[in-house]
């Protein structure tokens, strides 16, 4: 065989390059899965808790309740045992959403692919894990919980900080991008739902009282009181919320911006593994679409939930084509082409 | 003792109170209270430092592995199966005269094995002049018979190696194992050295140590150096390294030499045979893989070929290889020349290939198989250590001086039953080097791993594993058994004054007017 390269070496060499190994991308994506629905979990928790003091016995009941369906954990009929509910909801590791099991997950992803991180990844995400298991819930664990839900959610931002300063923007990036912005908007569909359909007052007037409360809580689970307020003063109309956390465009934590960084990562991620992906960027785009030309008015007039519970659909639909394009193909079709 | 050595002595911080000499080979000291040349500066630092700092020292270089995860996994326990491999803070020093004759006689080693593996899976010579009786080599668990005929690239075998090295009593290096299958910690060589640089910056500078840093690059071109023939990008071909995954004990390992040579760490699942081409599967399809860097053992590498319920392999890997289509190192089949029993023998098998002397000896080993050696050793149990030829990693041997009636008698019945599978050795006194055990300064038994690259050329980074038995007395240094390791310090040049310094002096003034006379000249003059 001769040694002179092929006549078409170029694109070939740039072929070669291009891609990753699937499980690995499998990995990032679901590390990203996890770390983002550890931090979603401890905040709402968080702020549960901070809640729970303020409120009645009764009225917290019901709050349990919903908290329990915002994260769509089994809700059991009966009455609700705070300390148990916190420690299944965080501690558990028999439940595989509680934080501790969440982190571990995502731990456990990123030690698989150690060697696409960098160092300084590895050792963040390490410490949180260090850090949570080393807690053991105890009677008046729940005046300290605050610290702890630290340890969590400035770890996970501690991590994607580490993660954009020292890793490179390529395709691993955005493949934990993807988990991120994939669960992120997953899991802000279902709270906004389970909190509509608890609340029916009227939308446009200002809330007060304890149901103030309420919406305030919402807007902190999803680390939105200073940034509403800053638009639309410390004065809460339901509709002005939901406007913010569904179709804002600039605040992190809306679907809509979640939503267009899935969009974006899903169109990199194209390109570097110069695989025609039609179908996850089809459902995205299509799902950014709808989103950024939506007018809240008419989201109210069509009903929030229908709305909403079409978001949450996509977001699986665009979850499984990923997995079928990028992660689990069928060998023979690649092997015919 | 001289009056200098005993006011040394009076000298000692309370650091030094427990350090004790016994009959075996004293890496630091030459009679108590007398450091080795090259350990004086070493002492001297030491006898600077309080020991709380040397304390806080070591506290945080356990932190420094833990927190970058730089563990292995203990098989057979279920609780805290990840462990840190514990890291001693004081360097083994090896002088650069020692170091030399250590390079030459693992290099004449590796070259009459691999030699002697190209011989035994295609004419046999060796085998044919009676060298090495013929069953010994065909009842060798590792001897695989699919290898015969079978060509590997470059005719070597052993692409990647790490030689246990322990000293006697006398001062001489002997091999104590050839590790020619999947040899590990290599990694924790350059963590060590990491670490150490970070805690005594100043002293390792004023030393003047080999760097071992460039090991995963030159592991990398060694790999490459493989590519077979017909790869269509044999000037850069894919190269991966395949682990077993992530419940491994050398994973940490795996990760990162993958990470430090740029290539892509895969398991077996990760990998498809079509057409007797391997391929791994990536997000924009299959890509064609040329060179493996193969951490799992030849049984699991292939169902079809080798055992059918492994799935860490791939299925179909070794047709590709045999069809010349991969390069897998090390090759298969390398276990025969690493089995104990076979291992007796090496020195003869340098002298058939090279004849030539071996530079390093042999531990004295008796073949179980042979009635007069297995009498003996029956005999002298309790001052013996029994290995099963096959096993490493320091499983599946009795170590005679610490076992107990019971286990002798165990171990008497089982190398009744199957004799071939056995070896005795007597038990060596391996070389004592200084620890940090809680902030005093103690003996403990140490060994040696350098690691030896065979690809285009022969490499061996200076330098290597020290492995540490940690436990008072004891001679087992293998990590699972309660082992830690030591940064391993090859120097330069030798003791200051010495005659090696001269006879380098000497050459380099050969060389100066060999190649370069102008340069050096003129810097003679300034």
């Amino acid at each position: 065989m001769s040694t002179r390269p092929p006549r078409n070496f170029f694109v070939e060499a740039f072929r070669r390059d291009a891609g990753m190994l699937s499980r690995v991308a499998d990995s990032l994506y679901w590390m990203g899965r996890y770390l983002e629905r550890a931090e979603h979990t401890a905040r709402l928790v968080n702020v549960e808790l901070q809640l729970w003091l303020d409120q009645s016995p009764e009225m917290g009941a019901g709050r349990w309740r919903f908290l329990l369906e915002a994260l769509s954990a089994p809700v059991s009929d009966g009455p609700v045992d705070p300390t148990k509910l916190v420690n299944t909801l965080v501690f558990s590791r028999t439940n595989a959403s509680s934080i501790v099991s969440c982190i571990a997950s995502a731990r456990e992803n990123l030690r698989h692919v150690r060697e696409q991180c960098s160092t300084h990844m590895w050792e963040q995400l390490n410490r949180v894990y260090l850090g949570v298991i080393e807690v053991k819930p105890q009677e008046e664990w729940f005046l300290k919980s605050h610290d702890f839900f630290s340890v969590v959610t400035e770890g996970a931002y501690l991590f994607h900080g580490v993660t954009d300063a020292t890793m490179s923007h390529g395709e691993g990036w955005q493949f934990i991008q993807l988990g991120r912005y994939v669960e992120r908007a997953d899991t802000l569909t279902t709270l906004l739902e389970t909190h509509f359909k608890r609340m029916t007052s009227d939308v446009e007037r200002p809330v007060e009282g304890v149901e103030y409360l309420e919406w305030v809580g919402l807007l902190r689970d999803c680390v939105a009181f200073e940034a509403y307020c800053k638009k639309h003063t410390a004065e809460i109309r339901p509709m002005r919320v939901a406007e913010f956390l569904i179709l804002n465009p600039e605040f992190p934590h809306s679907i809509r911006f979640s939503v267009d960084r899935v969009n974006a990562a899903l169109h990199l991620v194209s390109d570097h593994t110069q695989r025609a992906a039609k179908l996850p960027t089809r459902i995205a785009g299509r799902l950014r679409a709808e989103i950024s030309y939506s007018q809240i008015e008419e989201v109210f007039a069509q009903g929030v939930h229908a709305y909403l519970q079409k978001i949450r659909s996509d977001c699986t639909e665009i979850h499984d084509a990923i997995n079928e394009i990028y992660f689990d193909y069928p060998i023979e079709a690649e092997i015919a082409s | 003792m001289t009056a200098t050595a005993l006011s040394i002595r009076n000298r000692l911080p309370t650091s030094f109170v427990n350090y004790q000499l016994d009959n075996a080979y004293d890496e630091m000291f030459s009679s108590p209270g007398t450091p080795r040349d090259h350990y004086r500066t070493l002492q001297q630092t030491l006898l600077g430092l309080p020991p709380e700092e040397l304390r806080r020292s070591q506290q945080a270089a356990d932190l420094a592995f833990l927190h970058e995860g730089i563990t292995f996994t203990v098989y057979g326990s279920k609780e805290g199966t990840e462990r840190i491999f514990p890291n001693d803070l004081l360097p083994r020093i090896i002088p650069a005269r020692e170091w030399a004759k250590i390079e030459k006689g693992l290099t004449q080693r590796l070259t009459a094995l691999n030699l002697f593996l190209r011989d035994i899976y295609h004419e046999g010579r060796i085998l044919s002049d009676r060298v090495i009786p013929r069953e010994l080599i065909y009842s060798c668990k590792h001897f695989r018979r699919e290898m015969r005929g079978l060509n590997v690239p470059r005719d070597i075998y052993v692409n990647i190696c790490g030689t246990d090295l322990v000293r006697l009593p006398d001062g001489n290096f002997a091999v104590l194992e050839d590790n020619l299958r999947v040899p590990s910690g290599v990694s924790y060589m350059l963590a060590n050295r990491k670490v150490l640089k970070r805690v005594f910056p100043t002293l390792f500078r004023d030393y003047g140590v080999w760097p071992v840093d460039h090991y995963p690059r030159v592991l990398l071109a060694t790999l490459k150096s493989l590519a077979p023939e017909n790869c269509p990008y044999r000037h850069d071909p894919t190269t991966v390294l395949l682990t077993p995954g992530v419940s491994n004990s050398a994973y940490f390992e795996h990760t990162f030499l993958a990470q430090q040579m740029g290539i892509e760490l895969v398991e077996g699942r990760d990998l498809l045979v079509h057409d007797n081409v391997v391929y791994m599967r990536t997000t924009s399809g299959l890509r064609r893989v040329d060179v493996i860097y193969r951490r799992v053992d030849d049984d699991f590498l292939d169902p079809i070929c080798f055992r059918p319920n492994s799935i860490l392999g791939v299925p179909g890997l070794f047709n590709a290889y045999r069809a010349g289509n991969v390069a897998l190192a090390n090759a298969i089949g390398t276990g025969v020349a690493d089995d104990k029993a076979v291992y007796a023998y090496v020195p003869e098998i340098i002298r058939y290939y090279l004849n030539e002397d071996p530079i390093l000896q042999n531990v004295p080993t008796f073949l179980m198989s042979d009635v007069t050696h297995r009498q003996h050793a029956l005999e002298n149990m309790d001052k013996m250590v029994i290995k099963a030829v096959g096993e490493s990693g320091g499983y599946g041997m009795l170590i005679g001086p610490h076992s107990t009636h019971y286990q002798r008698e165990e171990f008497r019945t089982r190398v009744l039953a199957d004799p071939r599978n056995y070896i005795a050795q007597p038990t060596l006194a391996l070389s004592s080097a200084p620890c940090l055990t809680d902030g005093e300064i103690e003996s403990r038994h140490i060994d040696l791993r350098p690691y030896i690259l065979m690809g285009e050329k022969v490499t061996l980074v200076p330098g290597g594993l020290t492995r540490v038995a940690l436990r008072k007395g004891s001679l087992v240094v293998n990590s699972s058994q309660g082992g830690g390791s030591k940064d391993t310090w090859v120097l330069r040049e030798g003791e200051v004054g010495s005659e090696l310094l001269d006879e380098v002096r000497e050459q380099l003034g050969a060389l100066a007017t060999e190649i370069g006379p102008k340069r050096i000249v003129r810097e003679k003059a300034s």
